[in-house]
């Protein structure tokens, strides 16, 4: 005969539960540092430089113009629990990250705290305008923010970051340490096969769409003779665009480049009338199948140049 | 013979040895220059890093001090490490040393500049929304042909590490200046626990309550608020006052607030007492659906009291005064869209508000001559739905409805020699309007349009309404909430 309620079982059922209770909540199985990343190159770069030790999201996708996005309340939640925000500053998230900031009333992420990490405050600025004035478009005072198309950019704020990550997180230092040794390692030998797949590129010449190439062209000795836009962060007019094609005749350019989050109208308009590829660069991490680490950024950004400078 | 043969040999050896000794010189060298040039190009790519970290640090130590003492504390603990970490340093941008370093310290400036054109065929002086209590303010489509709109000028700025203020002027076309906003709030407070997420502001803010309540005009999809913010607090409830808010530590977006005021605005009026004249307390709740979307909901409740708030009415140019109590529930909702959350090309918001208010005391006609008090009930409700597409980059077009409802005030007469007819305003009605707006937006900082709107906010009086305008900013980016 058996008992409606067996004793034993509902111990042992107890228990069980109990253990499950502990695994859950007590074990640190959870990633020791919370970041929210506001671009996805950093938040790659975090996956390089601490695995498992962090769990990082990032604010932005390759698809969103990071200039562009608004302070969602996802993003507010986010910000609120995040022990490190990593974002490229420049004025790059000027639209949002401050709003983010003073609604997540996190001290631990706010200006100026060591959870607070601006990648662009490490790498020399491209671009720095003479003269800031809102007539010459969507120009940023500090200078081109766009600095994650440019390898070494990667290293340097890689070294950084990583010991931002022991200062935060003082336990796993040496931890930190060797996955910057071994990250650091593969990308100077990655630097060192890039530069020398980009030899055919020296001195080629390109149309941007925007002016956010600047740190990848400067890095290969490309040159830019030419912007879709005709004033930073103002969409092109047909009538610029026709300027353009008539300027393209005089200083030929061998291709047309833009982000993958950037529509492509114009450039393919401009394609087929001045007979140059149009191409598609990946931009960040997550802009193309291939692209799915800071390494896959690269091998393809450099593919897909050659592919279009043949 | 054998000699010969010697000299032979020994020719022939010296004409072959060494060739065969430097072929193998040469692949040994070969190996050396390979291992060299790798080496070379090893060593390039860190001089390179190298080369730029000294770039920053003369950058950086070519940057005036002031901006590096407020952040003394981290950088002296950073300096131990091995690279000098500036993460702390604003920028490293050059320009910024010609600005004099007590400049460096003004507020952030913004300006907004805005102007409208009105063609209304019906004369907005007669204006009102029928079935509610006048609420004073910016109730009605405003002036005929030109007109300058609110010209707002703000500054704003960190106090210390604890503190940041704000103050907005508005400057209105009647030459009048008055101070929109004007607050302090509560930098990040704590690091954790409960403290984390919780913000103090004080001074005259846009109250929390409702989604548009606190979005400044120049952010509104529409040249006008929805007729029921006109009709229920005339334009934007902006106490003067204290609110706190919590974010939940939770996953998804969670937010409580709550403000205490002095009550003077309307629903309520000035009281001259020492406690708090107007609570409010809000919750929040929002957060994504799937890549494309977002949303947020939000309920809000406002308590307040009115002492002697005067209206006249459209008779007898009879004036009227209304005491007691007021209640208002306020249910927000926003849901925005756009292709892999990229709002750049395309993009779409839905907002819908709904408000009911419930207001129960004494009203007195003619305080200043009959004053005969009459208890009454008023519950008035009503919102709005709209729906703003960006259909390319630049341009946006847009549908609002309107729609209140005034069920009539219920008033005892009792045995006085009054009646419904001494209180037209108060009587029954379903004032609606629909509202068709296309803007254009040369910029972020400059936007054009053209609204058509069909307002019939009182009974038979159609008012067919265009307006034209332009809103500009300048000065510093600012930066909208969701």
């Amino acid at each position: 005969m058996r008992y409606l309620i067996d004793p034993e079982r509902s111990v042992r059922k107890l228990l069980s539960l109990l253990c499950l209770f502990f695994a859950l909540f007590v074990t640190p199985a959870q990633a020791a540092l919370k970041v929210l990343s506001c671009e996805p190159e950093w938040a790659s770069l975090l996956n390089e430089l601490a695995g498992q030790q962090v769990s990082v999201t990032s604010a932005t996708t390759a698809w969103q113009d990071p200039h562009h996005i608004e302070a969602r309340p996802s993003l507010i939640a986010r910000a609120r629990s995040a022990d490190l925000l990593v974002c490229t500053g420049l004025e790059l998230e000027v639209g949002w990250l401050p709003i983010l900031l003073q609604q997540s009333a996190n001290a631990k992420i706010a200006r100026g705290s060591s959870g607070n990490f601006i990648a662009g405050d490490l790498v020399p600025h491209l671009d720095v305008p003479t003269r800031v004035d809102r007539s010459e478009g969507d120009v940023h005072a500090s200078g081109n923010p766009h600095i994650q198309q440019d390898p070494r950019n990667i290293a340097l704020i890689a070294a950084a970051l990583s010991e931002r990550l022991s200062i935060l997180d003082p336990k796993n230092k040496a931890y930190y340490q060797a996955r910057y040794q071994d990250f650091s390692a593969r990308w100077s030998s990655a630097m060192q096969r890039w530069a020398a797949q980009a030899k055919p590129l020296q001195g080629v010449a390109v149309v941007e769409h925007h002016q956010n190439m600047e740190y990848l062209l400067a890095w290969l000795g490309m040159r830019r003779v030419g912007v879709l836009e005709a004033k930073p962060g103002i969409e092109p007019t047909a009538a610029h665009l026709n300027q353009l094609r008539a300027q393209l005749q005089n200083t030929p350019a061998k291709m047309i480049l833009r982000a993958a989050y950037q529509d492509d109208r114009a450039s393919l308009w401009l394609s087929e009338r001045a007979h140059i590829p149009a191409v598609r660069l990946p931009f960040t991490v997550g802009g193309s199948p291939q692209a799915q680490d800071l390494f896959g950024l690269f091998d393809d950004t450099l593919q897909a140049l050659l592919a279009a400078a043949k | 013979m054998v000699k010969i043969f010697f000299w032979v040999a020994v020719l022939a050896a010296s004409a072959v040895l060494p060739a065969s000794v430097s072929a193998a010189e040469e692949q040994t060298l070969a190996r050396m220059r390979a291992e060299l040039e790798q080496l070379k190009n090893l060593y390039e790519a860190r001089l390179v890093a190298l080369e730029r970290r000294l770039q920053v640090a003369e950058q950086r130590t070519a940057l005036p001090a002031a901006s590096e003492v407020s952040n003394a504390p981290e950088r002296l603990m950073l300096s131990s490490t091995a690279t000098p970490l500036s993460a702390f340093v604003p920028n490293a941008n050059p320009g910024a040393n010609q600005a004099a370093s007590s400049q460096k310290f003004n507020p952030d400036l913004s300006l907004i500049l805005g102007g409208s054109y009105a063609r209304l065929s019906q004369d907005p002086r007669q204006y009102r929304i029928q079935g509610f209590f006048p609420a004073g303010g910016e109730v009605g489509p405003g002036q005929r042909s030109f007109s300058l709109g609110e010209s707002e000028l703000s500054l704003a700025a960190n106090v210390d590490p604890t503190f940041s203020g704000k103050l907005t002027f508005s400057l209105s076309a009647d030459n009048q200046a008055s101070v929109e906003e004007a607050f302090v709030q509560t930098q990040a407070l704590a690091n954790q626990g409960v403290g984390a997420g919780l913000k103090l502001q004080a001074g005259r803010f846009l109250s929390s309550l409702g989604y548009l309540n606190n979005q400044h005009a120049h952010v509104w999809d529409f040249v006008d608020v929805p007729l029921v913010y006109q009709a229920m607090f005339g334009g934007q409830y902006r106490p003067d006052g204290v609110q706190l808010t919590w974010l939940v530590p939770t996953d998804r977006f969670f937010e409580l607030g709550f403000e205490l005021s002095n009550g003077s605005g309307f629903p309520g009026t000035e009281r001259n007492q020492n406690g708090a004249g107007a609570t409010t307390a809000f919750a929040h709740i929002g957060d994504d659906l799937g890549e494309n979307a977002s949303w947020r909901v939000g309920l809000s409740h406002l308590q307040t009291r009115a002492e002697d708030r005067v209206y006249s009415d459209t008779v007898d140019q009879v004036r009227n005064a209304f005491s007691g109590k007021s209640t208002t529930w306020v249910l927000d909702g926003v849901y925005k869209w756009a292709p892999y959350g990229n709002g750049t090309y395309r993009n779409f918001k839905l907002q819908a508000e709904y408000f009911q208010r419930r207001e129960e005391g004494t009203l007195t006609y003619d305080p200043d001559g009959v004053a005969s008090a009459l208890a009454m009930t008023h519950a008035p409700s009503g919102g709005y739905v709209q729906g703003v597409y960006q259909f390319q980059p630049q341009w946006r077009v847009g549908l609002r409805y309107d729609r209140l409802n005034a069920p009539g005030a219920q008033i005892n007469f009792a045995e006085r020699d009054l009646s419904v007819a001494n209180f037209p305003l108060l009587s029954a009605y379903r004032p609606e309007r629909s509202s068709l707006m296309f803007d254009y937006s040369p910029s972020e900082m400059s936007r054009l349009r053209i609204q058509f709107a069909d307002d019939r906010a009182s009974p038979g009086v159609r008012d067919k309404q265009l307006f034209l305008q332009y809103i500009m900013s300048m000065g510093a980016h600012g930066a909208h909430a969701f």
